[in-house]
């Protein structure tokens, strides 16, 4: 454990190509970019299956849920070597680990909205979409930023697998760290993960409180 | 007015929810659809707004046929009150208020000024406008509802079972404020209730639905209460019948006189809409 706060407090990582700053960048640049990409497609589906029937939501959650199970890493090397070195296919894997929990929370969001309050709507004369923009998403919106949340959480700790395949990011200070028998850094890289995690988990939680629409946050709050 | 000719609802597992229904619902009355539960009382509500769709069979509301125009816009014009609300939880009172007009596409202060007068009216303080749904209780909650409902001020309003999720003292409280309110407003009111008490007490006319999905006896509480059909309706008005009969004339009599139509004769159901303390 010290060897680790005194590699984390040695100013001489802090500089160069190779510094905490650049790596810490990268894997914050990955994770956003796995996130958008779960996002694109999680929510949608996640939106669409709510509304499609007790049967497709059944086929797609498993689906997802089973994807899950894929281990990272093995995923990470065969996509790579499929896609021959491609350093943006190579994050598909962390974008299937993102998608499930975004898409399960984006169709219980839906789900949980009263029939009641649905019927209404109908009934005053909104349209399907209306319904949608205007009552069931905002409604939705606390599970959704959860949803995003633990899957934000799961991709930083797992981004640091891209280091396998040269991609940089913290994971690097951990893998090289091993190898050298560096333990200082290994714990140092592996601190700064933990912390990056906890500070998005943070700053999540505040941001779901700040766009939940104040009626709602009695109950998730 | 509102007419059905002919309308059966068959639902694809070839449940029969209504089966053949012709009735006419007089312009500017409370219409009440009464009936055990599974009886077709809320499938033939839900039709005159296109919530359900008939399988055959004609609806028209002063002449036009429902399905002729687009479900939505139809419903815009038709006031809708469900059971507990179904207010949107996160919305102030007052926009769950404005939602019509909203939809109508009236500038938001217009519809906003529109929702605040409306609260009173209802029975609501104005310094309720800015809660949420979760904040109130459940008879105001319902108050909410009508005064949505109300909103866009609609000649037509369709109530399901609005006041059966709140108990008797603040249901008693609710009714005597809708009648009130009916005596003002005149709507043409479709009102569906599993209470028969509730329905001799608001209805000018009542439809009792018997399993199956039809009406056994459309009439006026008075007839209803005094020469029930024998069978299915007579068993539905239950023991209680002379009670209710008893009841139902005292109540009459303590309307005063002025506010009877037609004194001459003995006095109609109608009294009932138009008497403040009915």
């Amino acid at each position: 454990m010290n060897a680790g706060w005194e590699w984390i407090t040695d100013p001489a990582n802090w500089h160069g190509s190779d510094g905490i700053p650049v790596r810490l960048a990268e894997h914050v640049g990955y994770t956003l970019l796995v996130l958008l990409v779960a996002l694109a497609i999680g929510l949608p589906l996640g939106l669409f299956i709510a509304h499609a029937g007790q049967r497709a939501a059944f086929a797609v959650i498993n689906t997802a849920n089973g994807a899950r199970a894929l281990p990272t890493l093995g995923l990470l090397v065969l996509i790579f070597l499929l896609s021959t070195g491609s350093d943006v296919a190579a994050l598909i894997p962390l974008v299937i680990l993102a998608i499930p929990p975004i898409l399960v929370n984006a169709y219980e969001g839906i789900r949980q909205v009263e029939p009641q309050v649905r019927d209404a709507a109908r009934g005053m004369g909104m349209t399907g979409r209306q319904v949608l923009f205007r009552v069931e998403l905002p409604i939705a919106v606390p599970l959704i930023l959860l949803g995003a949340r633990t899957a934000a959480v799961q991709v930083v700790a797992t981004a640091t697998v891209a280091a396998y395949i040269n991609l940089g990011g913290l994971g690097g200070y951990i893998m090289d760290g091993i190898l050298l028998r560096e333990y200082g850094e290994a714990v140092g890289g592996s601190v700064l993960v933990v912390l990056l995690a906890v500070s998005v988990q943070g700053l999540f939680t505040l941001f779901t409180h700040l766009v939940t629409p104040r009626g709602l946050r009695k109950e998730h709050a | 007015m509102i007419s059905f000719k002919g309308v059966t609802k068959r639902y694809a597992d070839g449940t029969v929810a209504v089966d053949g229904l012709d009735l006419e619902l007089a312009t500017g009355e409370i219409t009440v659809f009464v009936g055990p539960s599974g009886c077709g009382k809320t499938t033939t509500l839900r039709m005159i707004n296109r919530m359900v769709e008939p399988t055959s069979g004609v609806i028209a509301i002063d002449g036009v046929d429902v399905t002729t125009r687009p479900a939505a816009e139809l419903r815009r014009g038709i006031g809708y009150v469900i059971q507990q609300g179904g207010l949107f939880p996160h919305r102030t009172v007052l926009d769950n208020v404005a939602t019509v007009p909203l939809l109508l596409g009236w500038d938001k202060k217009k519809a906003r000024e529109r929702a605040r007068e409306l609260l009173p009216r209802v029975g609501l303080d104005a310094a309720l406008g800015a809660r949420y749904p979760h904040q109130l209780s459940g008879g105001q909650q319902q108050r909410v509802g009508v005064a949505r409902a109300l909103a866009a001020d609609p000649p037509v309003l369709l109530m399901d079972e609005p006041f059966s999720a709140v108990d008797p003292v603040v249901r008693a409280g609710l009714q005597e404020e809708f009648l009130r309110l009916q005596a003002e407003l005149h709507k043409t009111i479709v009102f569906v209730t599993h209470d028969i008490d509730e329905a001799v007490r608001l209805g000018h006319r009542i439809a009792v639905f018997a399993k199956g999905g039809h009406v056994a006896q459309y009439a006026t509480p008075r007839e209803l209460l005094a020469a029930p059909e024998p069978g299915f309706v007579t068993e539905f008005l239950g023991g209680e019948r002379g009670l209710r009969k008893l009841r139902f004339f005292a109540e009459l009599d303590a309307t005063p006189e002025a506010a009877r139509p037609g004194s001459g004769e003995a006095p109609g159901a109608t009294a009932l809409g138009e008497a403040p303390d009915a």
